[in-house]
C-alpha cells in the first residue's frame, strides 16, 4: 500500500474488510496496476480502447456480472462487486463503465427479464467476456425523460420490426448483443403499447452503429449511436419479463449502485497522487503540503472521501440485506459523484500546471466524472428523487 | 503428480523494511506482507504441471500467523491445500534451520516434485532449495527457466552466460525456478471464494518431532551482530534538457563510473 493510501484511511475503514474481500481488492488492484494503469494515458489520449481483449481479461478475473447468480456468474455480494468497481475506477471511469454496462445493464437485463433460452444463450459468454453487451435506452431527444422515446417496435406477423435510433450508448459498436428499449404499438387484441426490451444481435440487417468522436470525457470508453432501420427480429428476441419503463429503470438502479463505489476509486486515486505531489513539490523553500491552504484542501478532500466510502459501505450492507430502496441509491449517486468531482477539481489545483496534463491522473478523473455526473440519471434528477422522498411532492414535471 | 511448492511470506519489497531492536531480526509487522515474488512463479509452475499431469499442489510455508493470508492467496490461484509450520520458537531461524524444518514438514506429505523460488527478497540467500534437497537426499535442479516431467525424469533448462544448461534428474526432486519461467496468473473471484474452504494444516514443532532448542534464534548458525539504518534518500539530480540532455546524462553516468 502506498504511504498516502494508508494515511488516507482516516476512519480505519480498512480494519473491517473481510479477509476474502481484502484478497479480492488486492488482486484487482494488482491487475489494474499491471495491466490497465500503464496504458491508460495512451487509451485516453488516442480515444481508442482494446475493449475486446480487456473484456476477456475482466472475464478471466471473474468480475463481469459477478453479482448475478448462475449462468457462469459468481453470485458475489454487493459489497464485493463494489470493491471491484472502486479498484477499476481508480484507474479510469471509462474502464469501470465497460464493466458496469456489461454486468449491471446488459447482463442484468437478460438475467432479470430474459427467457431461460436467452439466459443460456448469452450470459455464460458475457461472463467470460467473449461476448460484449450494450444497453440502449437514451435517444438524442430523450435523455432524462426516457418515456418520450421515439424508437418503435411494430408487429409484423409474429416478428417485430424496430425503427429508431439510440444515442450515447457505451460499448455500442463493439457489442455482440444490444439490449434495445422500444415502444410497442397498441395491439389488435386491445393490449396497450408499452416500453419493451429487445435483444438485437450484431450484424442483424438494418442495425448499424456509429461511434461518437470528439469527446472530452470518458475517452477510454466506446460511445456509439445505434441506428435501427426497420430491423426485423423474431418474436423470441423480446425480453418477456419487462413491460414498461420499470424494466430499464430497474437495470439503471443496479448500475448506479456500482457507480457509488466506483467514484470513491477515482477520488482516492486523485487524492493519493495529490498528497504524494504536495509532499515532494517545493516552493518558497518548503513542500507545498506544509502550507495551511494546501492542508485545508487536503483535509476537506480526505474527509469527504472517507464519508463517500462510508456511504458506499452502508449501501452495500443494505443491498446485501435485500433492503435497499431506489431513493437510497439516488442518495449514493448524488453524494458520491459530487464529492468525487469536487475532490478531483481541488486536487487539480494543488498540482498547479502539472495538474492539467495526463502525466497525473487528476484532471483525467475530473473530466471523466463530468460524464458520471450526467449518465445513469443526472445529478439534478437524483436531486429531485431525494426532494420527492423528503416532501412527497414530485417536481419532475 | 503431486507437487509441493515452498512459499515464503516476505515484507512488501516496495515498503520500507526495518529490523527490530533487541534481537536484530526482521520486524515482520512493520510492513505489508506478500508472497515472495519468485514464489508466485513457483506456484504457477506447480499449477501448470498439475494441469498437464494431474495430481495436487500443496503449499508449504514456515512463517508467522499472518502467513495464512499468503497461503490463502496461493490457494485462490488454484493450489489444493496448505501446510503451515507455525511455532513461536521458530522466530529468528537461519537458512539451515529453516531448511531442516521444511524437510521435516515435507515428510508429512506425499510429493513427486518440490518447487521453490530461487531467492527470497528479504534475506536473499538463495540457499534454502539446496539445503532442503540435501536434507531430503534427493536431486536439486536449480534456477529453472523451463521444467518438463516425463515419467520419473524431470528436466530443466537453466540460463548461462553463453546459452543454457539442460539438467536432468530423477523424481522426487527439488526444483527452484526463476522469473523467466512463466507469467503467474491472477486469482479469479471464483478462486478466491473457493480458497476459503480448502484445507490448511497447521503443524507445530512437536508435530514435526523437533524441539525448540533445535530451531529459532538459539540454534541459528548466523547472527546479525550489528546494523545501520540506510541513509535517507538524498534528493535526486534533475537534468533539464536544453539541447544537451543526452550529453549531461552521459556525463552523470560517467561520474558514477556506470559507463
Ligand atoms: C459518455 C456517455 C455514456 C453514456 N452511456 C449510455 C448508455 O450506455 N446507455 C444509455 O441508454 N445512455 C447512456 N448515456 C446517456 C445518459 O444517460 C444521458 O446523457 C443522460 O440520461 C442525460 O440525458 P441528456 O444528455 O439527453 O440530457 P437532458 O436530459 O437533456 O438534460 C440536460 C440538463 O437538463 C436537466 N434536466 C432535465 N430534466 C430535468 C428536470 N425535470 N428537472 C431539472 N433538470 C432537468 C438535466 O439534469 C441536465 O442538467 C451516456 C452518456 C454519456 C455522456
Ligand atoms: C541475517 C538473517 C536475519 C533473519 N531474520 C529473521 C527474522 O527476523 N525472522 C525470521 O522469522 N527469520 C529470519 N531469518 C530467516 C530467514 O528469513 C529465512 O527464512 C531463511 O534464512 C531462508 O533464507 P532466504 O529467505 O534467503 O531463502 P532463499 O534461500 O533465498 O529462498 C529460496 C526459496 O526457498 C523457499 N523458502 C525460503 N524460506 C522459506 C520458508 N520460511 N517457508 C517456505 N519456503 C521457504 C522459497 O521457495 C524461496 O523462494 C533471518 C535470516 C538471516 C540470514
Amino acid at each position: 500500500m502506498s504511504d498516502a493510501l494508508g494515511r488516507l484511511d482516516l476512519l480505519a475503514l480498512d480494519d473491517d474488510v473481510a479477509d476474502e474481500n481484502r484478497l479480492l481488492r488486492s488482486t484487482v488492484r494488482k491487475f489494474a496496476d499491471d495491466r490497465l494503469r500503464p496504458n491508460i494515458r495512451d487509451w485516453f489520449e488516442s480515444g481508442e480502447l482494446p475493449a475486446r481483449e480487456l473484456a476477456q481479461e475482466f472475464g478471466a478475473l471473474g468480475v463481469l456480472g459477478m453479482h448475478l447468480e448462475g449462468y457462469g456468474c459468481q453470485g458475489s455480494t454487493a459489497t464485493q462487486y463494489g470493491i471491484v468497481c472502486a479498484e477499476i475506477e481508480a484507474v479510469d471511469s471509462g474502464l469501470r463503465s465497460l464493466v458496469s454496462v456489461q454486468g449491471s445493464l446488459a447482463m442484468y437485463a437478460i438475467h432479470a427479464y430474459g427467457s431461460e433460452e436467452q439466459k443460456q444463450r448469452w450470459l455464460p459468454g458475457m461472463a467470460e467476456g467473449t461476448s460484449i453487451g450494450c444497453f440502449g435506452l437514451t435517444e438524442s431527444d430523450a435523455g432524462s425523460d426516457p418515456g418520450s422515446m421515439r424508437t418503435r417496435a411494430r408487429r409484423d406477423g409474429t416478428d417485430w420490426v424496430l425503427h429508431g435510433a439510440k444515442m450515447w450508448i457505451t460499448n455500442g459498436s463493439i457489442a455482440d448483443v444490444a439490449v434495445v428499449w422500444a415502444r410497442t404499438e397498441d395491439e389488435a387484441d386491445g393490449t396497450k403499447g408499452s416500453v419493451r426490451g429487445f435483444l438485437v444481435e450484431r450484424g442483424t440487417p438494418g442495425f448499424s452503429t456509429h461511434d461518437v468522436h470528439h469527446k472530452l470525457s470518458l475517452r477510454a470508453s466506446v460511445t456509439s449511436e445505434l441506428v435501427l432501420d426497420d430491423v426485423r427480429l423474431p418474436a423470441d428476441a423480446m425480453l418477456p419479463g419487462a413491460r414498461g419503463l420499470s424494466g430499464p429503470l430497474g437495470c439503471l438502479t443496479e448500475a448506479r449502485y456500482g457507480i457509488i463505489w466506483g467514484v470513491t476509486g477515482s477520488a482516492r486515486d486523485a487524492l493519493t497522487a495529490t498528497i504524494d505531489y504536495a509532499c515532494s513539490r517545493t516552493q518558497f523553500g518548503r513542500p507545498i503540503a506544509g502550507f495551511q491552504l494546501t492542508q485545508k484542501k487536503l483535509a476537506d478532500m480526505a474527509v469527504s472521501l472517507n464519508q463517500a466510502q462510508l456511504v458506499a459501505r452502508r449501501l452495500g450492507d443494505l443491498k446485501d440485506a435485500g433492503q435497499i430502496k431506489p431513493h437510497q441509491i439516488s442518495f449514493g449517486k448524488f453524494a458520491n459523484v459530487r464529492a468525487a468531482l469536487d475532490i478531483c477539481r481541488d486536487a487539480r489545483s494543488i498540482l498547479g500546471g502539472s495538474g492539467i496534463t495526463t502525466e497525473y491522473p487528476v484532471l483525467r478523473h475530473a473530466v471523466n466524472l463530468e460524464t458520471v455526473y450526467t449518465y445513469e440519471g443526472t445529478h439534478e434528477v437524483h436531486t429531485l428523487v431525494l426532494g420527492a422522498q423528503l416532501t412527497g411532492l414530485d417536481a419532475f414535471r | 503428480m503431486n507437487i509441493v511448492v515452498l512459499m515464503k511470506q516476505v515484507p512488501d519489497t516496495y515498503a520500507e523494511r526495518k529490523l527490530q531492536a533487541g534481537d536484530n531480526t526482521l520486524d515482520r509487522d512493520a510492513s505489508d506482507a506478500v508472497i515472495n515474488e519468485i514464489d508466485e512463479y513457483a506456484i504457477e509452475e506447480g499449477l501448470l504441471l498439475k494441469e498437464a499431469h494431474g495430481g495436487e499442489v500443496t503449499i508449504l510455508t514456515m512463517g508467522p500467523d499472518r502467513a495464512t493470508e499468503s497461503i490463502r492467496k496461493a490457494l485462490s490461484m488454484g493450489a489444493d491445500k496448505g501446510v503451515h509450520v507455525l511455532d513461536d520458537a521458530l522466530h529468528g531461524s537461519c537458512a539451515i534451520t529453516t531448511a531442516k524444518v521444511l524437510a521435516k514438514a515435507l515428510g508429512t506429505v506425499e510429493y513427486d516434485l518440490v518447487i521453490a523460488g530461487s531467492e527470497a527478497t528479504d534475506s536473499r540467500l538463495s540457499i534454502v532449495p539446496a539445503l532442503v534437497s540435501e536434507a531430503l537426499g534427493v536431486a536439486q535442479l536449480s534456477g529453472a527457466r523451463k521444467v518438463t516431467v516425463d515419467g520419473s525424469t524431470v528436466t530443466i533448462e537453466r540460463t548461462t552466460d553463453t546459452g543454457f544448461d539442460r539438467v536432468e534428474g530423477a523424481v522426487p526432486a527439488v526444483v527452484s525456478v526463476v522469473e523467466k519461467i512463466n507469467e503467474p496468473r491472477y486469482p479469479s473471484f471464483k478462486g478466491i471464494m473457493a480458497a476459503k474452504s480448502k484445507p490448511v494444516t497447521t503443524l507445530s514443532l512437536s508435530d514435526l518431532g523437533l524441539s525448540p532448542d533445535e530451531v529459532g534464534l538459539v540454534a541459528s548458525t548466523t547472527t546479525v551482530e550489528s546494523y545501520e539504518e540506510a541513509p535517507p534518500r538524498a534528493a535526486g539530480t534533475i537534468v533539464k534538457d536544453e539541447g544537451n540532455g543526452g550529453a549531461a546524462i552521459a556525463e552523470y553516468l560517467a561520474s558514477r563510473k556506470l559507463i
